[in-house]
């Protein structure tokens, strides 16, 4: 069964700087049927459901390599489909960002074949050097499962970063684009985590709502891209200073998160009737 | 150059062993199977590479290059029959090479020893492991005659050796185990899942074997052709019907009802992809394939006509 495509999705993909052959496929395998019906669906869910706004797209490079490095947050990731569906929808020139993801959803049957169709490739150094070297934008939580699993109690601090991405970045001389995602905490308010599903699933956690089952309630949520950051070296440098460096992106991903948050306060006052 | 070719009498070697007579080589072969309408120029003796006369062909003609491609790959052969084959008569060409004086071998060997699975990158270098055989036992055999053919390079360095690791063959001939997969009109695969397969035109690959020889290769690379395509449309443009079937039953139906048989391992061949990156090769070969990736596709569906 096919959706029918919105016609400025189409649009859209129709301008990303992605190699696809005849069968509209790229070398790793992204198809841009797919896309499209991924895209048409994810726009009525950025325009309609999670209504977002996106501030700071102009950070984002038109061309070449970067990594996109943000908060996760929300249960589930909603925070990288709307991410994505920002920069198709929002950036000019359009780009595709390629999430790195778990490995569990790699053993999940159609869910990994959709993540590889639509460039949602497995979290591995080595595809992520693939994508940089060939100039893509990479998207990347190095809060892993963790982040997205973060109670609501927990909500907008991060947890901790993990350090490959900062050494990938230096080896490839590729700079990070910090984001944040607000809205995604109270989109989906996790209480607790259900152990047993997360068991039977296979996955890392299953969240557990006040409204009971795991279903992202509509609420506005907002994008914040920072200035690109560089650091200059080759990824061999000692803990020390990789860690220096992950906590200079980590403070400015907070003070995005903080911003935004102050931006959702007023925005939900002024949406809530008097 | 003088040429032996081991594995000549297959569908690749006979291809392989045209191209270097046409190039201006003396070919020679040796095969268990006969090959009764070889080309005038290419030699051919049937005999088995372990036993005595395949060394007296070496002691005799003194080849200065040998492709080595006499390998079992069909995994419905016995496992202790595929294991001497292939291993032990790896090991008895390379130990040919070195006392006979032969400069220059190359190893055909395939892209399936990195091995599939839920976390292997996509893009495998020559630097990655070959661990095929972890979730694919009946490929044990494979992967370790690569590995032992890759020693080589440090037990006898002043013979040139160089292993290849080619992706699927497809085309005419209708040969290889791509090829074997998708010989029935209905093709098995896993229900929910469309891996990425790599593959290249025969034709393609032959080419890739006369110019590993002219540039006089040493080291370990990936040969790859055209970008790769999932399975899903694999079966499709070649006018195959991708059945699915859920995973828990797979290794049940496999065999039977039409659908080829295969190991129970082979189930995350046809689950998660297997791709390689054959940039090394290209760069120090000049090496470029010819057929893209939908002629290698036609070539092999129309082949597979009947005659009218």
């Amino acid at each position: 069964m096919r959706l029918p495509v919105d016609p400025e999705v189409a649009e859209r993909l129709a301008r990303l700087d992605v190699p696809f052959n005849s069968y509209g496929l790229d070398r790793f395998g992204i198809s841009r049927p797919h896309l499209a019906q991924f895209f048409t669906v994810l726009s009525w869910f950025y325009r309609h459901y999670f209504r977002v706004r996106a501030f700071g797209l102009e950070h984002v490079p038109a061309q070449g390599r970067a990594m996109l490095i943000g908060n996760h947050s929300g249960g589930l990731p909603v925070d990288a489909g709307m991410l994505l569906t920002s920069l198709i929808l929002e950036l000019e020139p359009p780009r595709l960002a390629h999430g790195m993801v778990e490995k569990f959803a790699q053993t999940w049957p159609f869910v990994s074949t959709w993540f590889s169709r639509i460039g949602q490739l497995p979290g591995l150094p080595e595809n992520a050097v693939h994508m940089l070297r060939a100039d893509r934008l990479l998207m990347v939580f190095p809060e892993g499962a963790r982040g997205t699993g973060k109670l609501y109690r927990d909500r907008y601090t991060l947890v901790r970063f993990g350090t490959g991405f900062m050494r990938l970045a230096m080896q490839t001389r590729t700079p990070i684009v910090p984001f944040a995602f607000v809205g995604g905490e109270e989109a989906l308010k996790t209480l607790y985590h259900n152990k047993l599903m997360a068991k039977l699933t296979g996955a890392p956690y299953w969240p557990v709502p006040p409204h009971i089952v795991p279903v992202p309630l509509p609420t506005p949520c907002s994008l914040h891209f920072g200035a690109p950051m560089t650091f200059e070296g080759d990824g061999d440098e000692s803990d020390e200073i990789i860690q220096q460096h992950i906590d200079a992106v980590r403070a400015r991903i907070l003070e995005l998160i903080e911003d935004g948050r102050q931006l959702r306060r007023e925005r939900v006052a002024q949406e809530v009737p008097r | 150059m003088k040429v032996l070719i081991t594995g000549v009498a297959g569908p690749m070697g006979r291809l392989t062993a045209e191209l270097l007579l046409h190039a201006g080589h003396e070919v020679l072969g040796i095969d268990r199977r006969p090959w009764p309408d070889a080309p005038r120029g290419i030699r051919v003796l049937q005999a088995d590479i372990r036993k005595r006369p395949a060394e007296d062909v070496f002691r005799t003609c003194r080849p200065e290059a040998v492709i080595h491609m006499a390998t079992v790959t069909h995994l419905t052969a016995r496992f202790e029959e595929r294991y001497r084959i292939n291993l032990h008569g790896t090991r008895a060409v390379f130990e040919h090479c070195h006392t006979y004086g032969v400069r220059q071998v190359l190893f055909i060997g395939r892209h399936t020893v990195y091995g599939a699975g839920p976390d292997v990158p996509l893009y495998h270098s020559e630097d990655d492991p070959p661990i095929g055989g972890s979730t694919f036992p009946e490929l044990g055999d494979l992967v370790a005659a690569d590995l032992y053919a890759g020693t080589a390079l440090w037990r006898w360095p002043e013979l040139r050796t160089a292993v290849l690791r080619f992706v699927y063959t497809l085309g005419p001939l209708r040969s290889g185990t791509l090829a074997s997969f998708l010989h029935g009109p209905r093709v098995p695969t896993v229900l929910g899942y469309d891996p990425l397969f790599q593959l290249m035109h025969e034709r393609d690959a032959a080419r890739a074997n006369v110019a590993a020889l002219q540039a006089n290769l040493r080291g370990i690379y990936n040969v790859a052709g055209p970008q790769p395509v999932p399975l899903g449309t694999l079966c499709r443009v070649t006018g195959r019907q991708a059945v699915a079937i859920p995973e828990p039953l797979y290794p049940r139906v496999t065999g039977r009802f039409g659908f080829p048989r295969l190991p129970r391992g082979a189930t995350a061949h046809v689950k998660h992809p297997i791709v390689v990156n054959g940039d090394a090769f290209r760069d120090a070969t000049g090496f470029l394939h010819e057929f893209s990736e939908t002629q290698t596709m036609d070539a092999f569906r129309y082949a597979a006509l009947p005659t009218p």
